[in-house]
C-alpha cells in the first residue's frame, strides 16, 4: 500500500518538475511594452465602448421609448 | 526518498528561476504608463430593467451573442431565458438537479449549458418544439463550476474535481482533459481567438491552456485565496481575476505576470464575478457585499459603483457589443444597466 503511495507521489512530483520546466521556458516581453500595448488598446477602443462614453437615449435598447401612443 | 528530495529541489529552483525570469523583464509599472492618461470619466449607470421571475438565488447569467437574448440559471431549479429587450422570458428550462452553479449559451443561440452540484453538464435545445435534453455530460468527479461552449458541437467546462475538460458534444465524450491545478477549478474564460482558455482555481493560481493539445502554458501566481471569477481583457493578451481575497488583478499573458492590481482597504468582500466593457477600460466587479464596484483597468481606481440587490452580487456579464451590463444576485434578481 504505502509503496503505491509513494510511486504515485513520485509519478505528481515528475509531472510537477516537467510542468515547472516548460514554464521556465516561456518568451517574456518588458512589462513596459506589454502596459503600453494594454494602454494603447484602451485609447483605441474607447470612442465606441458605449459603457465608457454613454448610450444615447435614442439608440438605447434597454431603455423604453419616451412617448407611448395609446389607440 | 532520495529521488523525491532531489525532485523538489528541482521543483523549488526552477520557481526561484521563473520568479527572476519575471523581475528581469518587469521594468515598469502600469501607474506609471498610465499616469499621463486621462481619467476615465465618473461612471453613472443607471439601472434599465430589472428582470423578475426566479424564486430563488440566482447563481449564473450568460449573454447570448445576439446581444439581446440571455440565460439565467437558478437554485430555484430553472434556467430562464430572457429577451432582455423587453424584460419577457422567452424560454423556461426546469432542471433536474436544482443546485446549479453556473450557465452558458452557445454562440448560435441554439443550446444551454448548465451544472451544479450534480456534478454533470446537462445541454439543452431550447430551439426543439419543447427545450430537450440533448446530453448529459457525464465524467467529472466533482461539481461543476463552469461551462463555455466554442461551437454547438464542443464545450469546456470547470469542476470541483481540480480538472477542466473539453467535451465532443455530437458523442457526449470527452475530447481533452485539462490537469495541472491543485484546487477545485472555479471558472474559465476563452480567448477572443478560441485557441486557448484561463481557469481560477481554488489553489489561488490562474492557468492558461491550450485548447486543443490540453497543454497548461502559463500559470499565474500572487492571489492569497480562492479565484472565482475570470475575464479575457478584449486583445486577448492579458486576464483579469477576481478573488476571495477582494482583490482583482491583471495578468499580462506576454510580460508573463501580474501588471496591475484592484484592492482598497475598505473593501473586505470576496470578489464573485467579472466582466469588462468593450474597450476594456472598466472592469465591472461582483462583491460578496451585494455591490458592483467598477474600476479603471489602467489607472486601478474605483470609478463607480452599481448598486441596488439586496444580497450578494453572484454574476455579472457585457453583452458582445458592449451596450450594457448585466448583473445576477442571490436576491434573485437581474438587473441591466447602462
Amino acid at each position: 500500500m504505502s509503496n503505491n503511495n509513494a510511486s504515485s507521489n513520485l509519478v505528481i512530483a515528475q509531472r510537477v518538475v516537467k510542468q515547472l520546466r516548460l514554464e521556465a521556458s516561456v518568451r517574456r516581453i518588458k512589462v513596459s511594452q506589454a502596459a503600453v500595448d494594454l494602454k494603447n488598446f484602451c485609447l483605441q477602443n474607447a470612442h465606441k465602448d458605449p459603457l465608457l462614453m454613454g448610450v444615447p437615449s435614442s439608440d438605447n435598447p434597454f431603455r423604453p421609448p419616451k412617448s407611448c401612443s395609446l389607440f | 526518498m532520495g529521488e523525491m528530495d532531489t525532485l523538489k529541489k528541482e521543483a523549488d529552483g526552477l520557481k526561484t528561476q521563473i520568479e527572476a525570469a519575471r523581475k528581469a523583464v518587469n521594468d515598469t509599472t502600469m501607474a506609471a504608463v498610465a499616469s499621463g492618461v486621462a481619467a476615465a470619466p465618473r461612471v453613472q449607470l443607471k439601472n434599465r430593467k430589472t428582470l423578475k421571475g426566479h424564486l430563488a438565488k440566482i447563481y449564473g447569467l450568460h449573454w447570448s451573442a445576439d446581444n439581446r437574448h440571455m440565460v439565467s440559471a437558478s437554485q430555484d431549479g430553472k434556467l430562464l431565458i430572457w429577451d432582455t429587450y423587453t424584460g419577457n422570458k422567452v424560454y423556461a428550462v426546469p432542471l433536474k438537479s436544482s443546485w446549479v452553479m453556473s450557465c452558458s449559451m452557445a454562440p448560435s443561440g441554439n443550446l444551454v449549458a448548465s451544472g451544479g452540484l450534480d456534478n454533470m453538464c446537462t445541454i439543452v435545445n431550447i430551439k426543439a418544439a419543447s427545450p430537450k435534453t440533448l446530453r448529459e455530460l457525464d465524467a467529472h468527479e466533482g461539481y461543476l463550476s463552469h461551462s463555455r461552449f466554442l461551437s454547438d458541437t464542443e464545450i469546456l467546462t470547470a469542476s470541483g474535481d481540480t480538472t477542466c475538460c473539453l467535451w465532443d458534444l455530437e458523442t457526449g465524450k470527452q475530447k481533452v482533459i485539462y490537469k495541472s491545478h491543485v484546487g477545485d477549478c472555479m471558472c474559465l474564460a476563452v480567448s477572443p481567438d478560441q485557441n486557448s482558455f484561463i481557469s481560477g482555481a481554488c489553489d489561488s493560481s490562474a492557468k492558461l491552456w491550450d485548447v486543443r493539445d490540453g497543454g497548461c502554458k502559463q500559470t499565474f501566481i500572487g492571489h492569497t485565496s480562492d479565484i472565482n471569477a475570470i475575464a479575457f481583457f478584449p486583445s486577448g493578451t492579458a486576464v483579469i481575476t477576481g478573488s476571495d481575497d477582494c482583490t482583482l488583478k491583471m495578468y499580462d499573458l506576454r510580460a508573463d505576470q501580474e501588471v496591475n492590481g484592484y484592492q482598497d482597504a475598505a473593501l473586505n468582500a470576496g470578489v464573485t464575478s467579472v466582466s469588462l466593457s468593450s474597450s476594456g477600460r472598466l472592469i465591472f466587479a461582483g462583491y460578496d457585499n451585494f455591490n458592483c464596484n467598477i474600476w479603471d483597468s489602467l489607472k486601478a481606481e474605483k470609478v463607480g459603483v452599481l448598486s441596488g440587490h439586496d444580497n450578494r452580487v453572484s454574476c455579472i456579464g457585457v453583452p458582445d457589443d458592449g451596450l450594457g451590463i448585466c448583473t445576477g444576485s442571490w436576491d434573485s434578481f437581474l438587473k441591466i444597466w447602462n
